[in-house]
């Protein structure tokens, strides 16, 4: 099942980083995700964020306002998938 | 949600990470300390260039000041970015919301510095905090610290000028953000903002994800250290060119004549030169020593640097979607005489 994750941010550079950061750890892992950047700041705002960037998978916010490096990303990921994987 | 803490590294790891900030916080010191005479034994005894010529004193000033600048911006940007790790904007919204004005001004301004806060998070921290039932004041009180006080500033302005000014420069600039929030908030502002902040849903915020362990805390502080540095380099590099060439090639006292600290329109001037440049501060700084050096009057340089930090035309920009033109030409006119006034307030005291 394709994990859904989304870097949220209304586009300053720290929101691009996060994005490609999170495209990195991902490819890296053994898993299946489609990552997306999400600009709208109505999104953000109703899932309670107020600091760019943030990151939501699987509808669950992971985490906001800073921009983890590839290797935490990694981690943070391969923590959180095993609980979602059907297989 | 509950905070999660980070699965607590070995003791071994604990100690390298330890003994390797104890290491470069050693070698930063050292290095800060030789680089002057580093440079003048490299440039004018090894290789044998002129003290005493332009030249000479052109490139000892540039990579002199280079040098300086990115070590102190490094351990700056190091030091706060692992203090703000304790502090977030969904905290702060929450200790503000619902205060009346006034010491609020005070708090939010303090907190402005305090909060890991990017400029393009401006637009959803301002929905966020009215939403939470932060008057407007308070929040814009918060805006205005943010990029005035920054701490590339103090810590550049420490380096160039000592202790005081950069104190005096803190102070000044908390100053403004709070007497110009609460005068905003007294010209009830609200109705200068678009109708639909009132509107919108705010979920519920908490204290989301993990509380970082501190090897993540020094991690994100090298990381900020390469970014922010990579990101102000050209500037900074420009900035010091500039400054390098007025240093070598201005006669000295050349503005005391015409921009003193006596001219009274030298500061307006400066102010409004100020606003519609963008730059960040370490970009602005090695002008501003250099002009210093000069003659141009202290206030006067400090109500530049302060105009183009603070009122910066993307932030303008990103604003105009919450607030309606009348509230932006509030604002700037409201911090711009704030500056103003700490201009000329600078220029008779120092």
């Amino acid at each position: 099942m394709t994990i859904d994750i989304r870097v949220l941010g209304p586009g300053c550079y720290r929101c691009q980083a996060l994005y490609e950061n999170t495209m990195l750890a991902v490819d890296e892992l053994p898993i299946d995700a489609r990552v997306t950047k999400v600009e709208d700041i109505g999104e953000m705002l109703s899932r309670g964020i107020l600091a760019s960037p943030a990151l939501v998978v699987d509808d669950e916010l992971v985490m906001a306002g800073n921009v983890p490096t590839v290797a935490k990303l990694r981690d943070l990921l391969s923590q959180l998938v095993p609980s979602r994987s059907d297989t | 949600m509950s905070a999660r803490t980070e699965a607590r590294p070995t003791t071994g790891r604990d100690l390298r990470l330890w003994g390797g900030l104890a290491g470069a916080g050693a070698a930063w010191f050292v290095l800060y300390h030789v680089n002057a005479p580093f440079w003048n034994w490299l440039l004018f005894d090894a290789i044998g260039l002129d003290p005493a010529s332009r030249l000479g004193e052109t490139i000892r000033f540039f990579v002199y000041d280079t040098a300086k600048i990115l070590l102190l911006l490094s351990g700056i940007i190091f030091v706060v970015t692992i203090l703000r790790s304790f502090m977030s904007v969904e905290r702060t919204r929450a200790l503000l919301g619902g205060r009346r004005e006034g010491v609020a001004n005070v708090a939010a301004a303090v907190l402005g510095v305090a909060t890991p806060f990017c400029s393009c998070s401006a637009v959803p921290a301002f929905i966020g905090f009215v939403s939470a039932g932060v008057p407007i004041g308070v929040t814009l009180s918060f805006l205005i610290a943010s990029p005035l006080v920054n701490e590339v500033a103090v810590v550049l302005l420490y380096g160039m000028f000592g202790w005081q000014i950069a104190l005096l420069y803190a102070f000044a600039g908390l100053t403004i953000a709070v007497l110009a929030g609460v005068t905003l908030g007294r010209l009830h502002a609200e109705r200068w903002v678009e109708p639909f902040v009132f509107e919108m849903q705010v979920g519920a915020t908490g204290d989301l994800g993990l509380r970082p362990s501190w090897h993540t805390r020094i991690q994100m502080g090298t990381e900020e250290v390469r970014k922010i540095v990579g990101k102000v380099l050209p500037f900074l590099l420009i900035g010091i060119g500039l400054g390098a060439i007025i240093h070598g090639w201005v006669p000295q006292s050349f503005f005391e004549r015409y921009a003193g600290s006596d001219n009274p329109f030298a500061v307006p001037f400066a102010v409004l030169m100020g606003i519609p440049l963008y730059s960040n501060a370490a970009g602005v700084l090695p002008l501003v020593e250099a002009l210093h050096a000069k003659g141009l009057g202290m206030g006067t340089l400090l109500a530049f640097m302060m105009a183009v930090v603070a009122l910066s035309l993307p932030e303008m920009i990103l604003l105009r979607r919450v607030l309606k033109p009348k509230l932006i030409a509030g604002f700037i006119a409201v911090v711009g005489v704030g500056i103003l006034l700490v201009g000329y307030l600078f220029n008779a005291v120092l």
